[in-house]
């Protein structure tokens, strides 16, 4: 059986030689040529999605003040950032909100900016005002700060996602009889509509189902810059039931992710708000997936036909804890803006923008192409099923 | 020859009086305006409002405006419009199932968004539900 080596396609890619298609345009490719010539012919396919990704923030360090200070507590354009690190870092994460946001006393909130516009400001280019306080020891006396800052003068700053890149994700509806207000987006009464978030057949875990390439290590397009895999994300769930092909039937793998914010481009890091749930951010996220072997091209020929998940209703039973599907659908159906719900027809509409996933494995295929961007090995692997991780709910305990 | 043809969205309100008389029925008959009507609250016994398109010639256009004015109607510009602000748009989706109007559709080849501004009623549904705000009410 034919295989290549990352060294041999970076090889390749350093010479401008390396033949890159996107996710979308292999399927066609295999149709036509059959695996064995694909695979000659093929190095690199990359993927892409763009979705509102909760689980990110950025790391800044601001550089120290005159007198110094051990920040403690700070915000950034009103939003609270976590100090509780060395004394001028600073985490802010993208669902934090102002402290006086209204948030949802008259339901539902609108959550119109938190801190993944903050993030998106910072990426812009615009001075983001910090405001500071301390309580003053011998080495950091200064107890207050004030001050505008802009991304070019920080030191640091470091997207650091804890959980993207979902490898599928709940297709969310609603039963009962009055409109909710979910991180699915508004999903209107009596099955109304059913909301979904993936790119299906151009997302970057779907292409690479039981993660035999994706792990520590691993270049990636992230908010428009580069950035690493660093480790799995949380909520990782491997053991996730899977189809024959591998691909997970619901909510899987995810990924942990870093990179430097300063190469970061606004449009692939837009703040959002969901009403009546809060803020976020949507990110962009590529990975490219080297053709290894003949399985792995046969994972990334993966259609949105072969990729399923499973109808959620949000209104009781997600909030409940209660595991039931409503159905299985693929993401083709999905796609065609219709499903059939317990024998209704239900309009979809989907939240991650699959024409920006596009734009996304197209960025990223032509970075490849023009040598800019070459493939990194993991030095490990993210946990695969053969682990036995999985995603354990709370077990809440009495406090005595 | 043509005539300067004109294409205008304005709201109508006509007090209960006027309810039950074929307003519409006279704009179209007799000034030859073609309408399409956004929006309608007609409820008897209650003011009512229309929120409609009139098309025609520019002169007729005037004379149906002034009809309705001495019938006692009173007639503004739409000055409520949604737009859509297409740097912020990410083409996700979000508003396509919330819209009456069918003015926000995915394309199917290129998966983009489309906003038919002819299509939108301004009812502003699409307005919070954006999650990038992009779609934005102009007075």
């Amino acid at each position: 059986m034919a295989t290549k080596t990352y060294e041999e396609i970076n090889q390749k890619i350093k010479k401008g030689e390396a033949v890159v298609v996107t996710a979308e345009e292999i399927i066609d490719i295999v149709k036509e040529k059959g695996v064995k010539q694909t695979l000659k012919d093929v190095d690199v396919v990359t993927t892409g999605t763009f979705g509102p990704m909760c689980s990110s923030g950025a790391i800044l360090n601001i550089g120290h003040s005159n007198p110094k200070i051990k920040i403690q507590k700070a915000w950034l354009n009103d939003v609270n950032a976590y100090a509780g690190l060395a004394a001028v870092d600073l985490y802010i994460g993208v669902t934090e909100v102002p402290d006086d946001d209204p948030l949802n006393k008259v339901h539902p909130g609108a959550f119109r900016y938190g801190g993944g516009h903050v993030i998106e400001d910072l990426v812009a280019g615009k001075d983001v005002k910090l405001r500071a306080i301390s309580y003053g020891t011998d080495c950091y006396p200064r107890r207050k700060l004030e001050t505008l800052i802009n991304l070019k003068d920080l030191n640091e700053a470091f997207l650091f996602n804890p959980r993207n890149a979902y490898q599928n994700y709940n297709c969310a509806v609603n039963l009962s009889n009055r409109v909710i207000y979910t991180y699915m987006g508004v999903i209107k009464p009596h099955l109304g509509n059913a909301n979904y978030s993936t790119s299906g057949q151009l997302s970057p875990l779907l292409n690479d189902p039981l993660y035999k390439t994706i792990g520590i290590g691993t270049r990636i397009f992230l908010g428009g810059g580069v950035g690493y895999v660093v480790w799995n994300g949380t909520q990782h769930n491997p053991t996730a039931k899977r189809g024959e092909n591998g691909v997970p039937k619901g909510g899987a793998g995810t990924l942990s992710v870093v990179g430097d914010l300063k190469q970061m481009k606004p449009e692939w890091l837009v703040g959002a708000s969901f009403v009546g749930y809060g803020a976020t951010l949507t990110v962009g996220l590529g990975i490219p997936i080297p053709l290894l072997s003949e399985e792995i091209l046969e994972y990334v020929s993966v259609t949105d036909k072969e990729i399923f998940t499973q109808v959620i209703d949000y209104s009781e039973d997600y909030p409940n804890g209660i595991v039931r599907s409503l159905g299985e659908i693929s993401y083709a159906q999905l796609r065609s803006g219709e499903i059939e719900v317990n024998g209704k027809k239900v309009p979809t509409a989907s939240l991650s923008s699959y024409s920006k996933a596009r734009e996304i494995a197209l960025e990223l295929k032509s970075w490849i192409k023009e040598g800019k961007f070459e493939l990194g090995e993991p030095v490990e692997l993210i946990p695969g099923p053969e682990s036995g991780l999985s995603f354990k709910p709370l077990k809440e305990r009495a406090v005595e | 020859m043509a005539k300067t043809g004109v294409t205008k969205r304005i709201v109508i309100r006509f007090p209960k009086r006027l309810v039950e008389e074929p307003i519409v029925y006279r704009l179209i008959k007799d000034f030859d305006l073609v309408m399409n009507i956004l929006k309608a609250y007609v409820t008897p016994n209650e003011e009512g409002l229309l929120v409609m398109e009139l098309q025609g010639d520019a002169d007729k256009f005037e004379e149906g405006i002034r009809y309705l004015k001495d019938k006692g109607v009173l007639v503004e510009p739409l000055s409520k419009d949604v737009k859509r602000n297409e740097d912020r748009c990410t083409h996700c989706g979000a508003c396509v199932v919330l819209c009456p109007a069918s003015a926000l559709v995915v394309d199917k080849d290129t998966s983009k968004i489309i906003f038919s501004d002819e299509k939108c009623i301004a009812c502003e549904l699409c307005v919070p539900a954006c999650p990038v705000g992009a779609m934005e009410v102009h007075f």
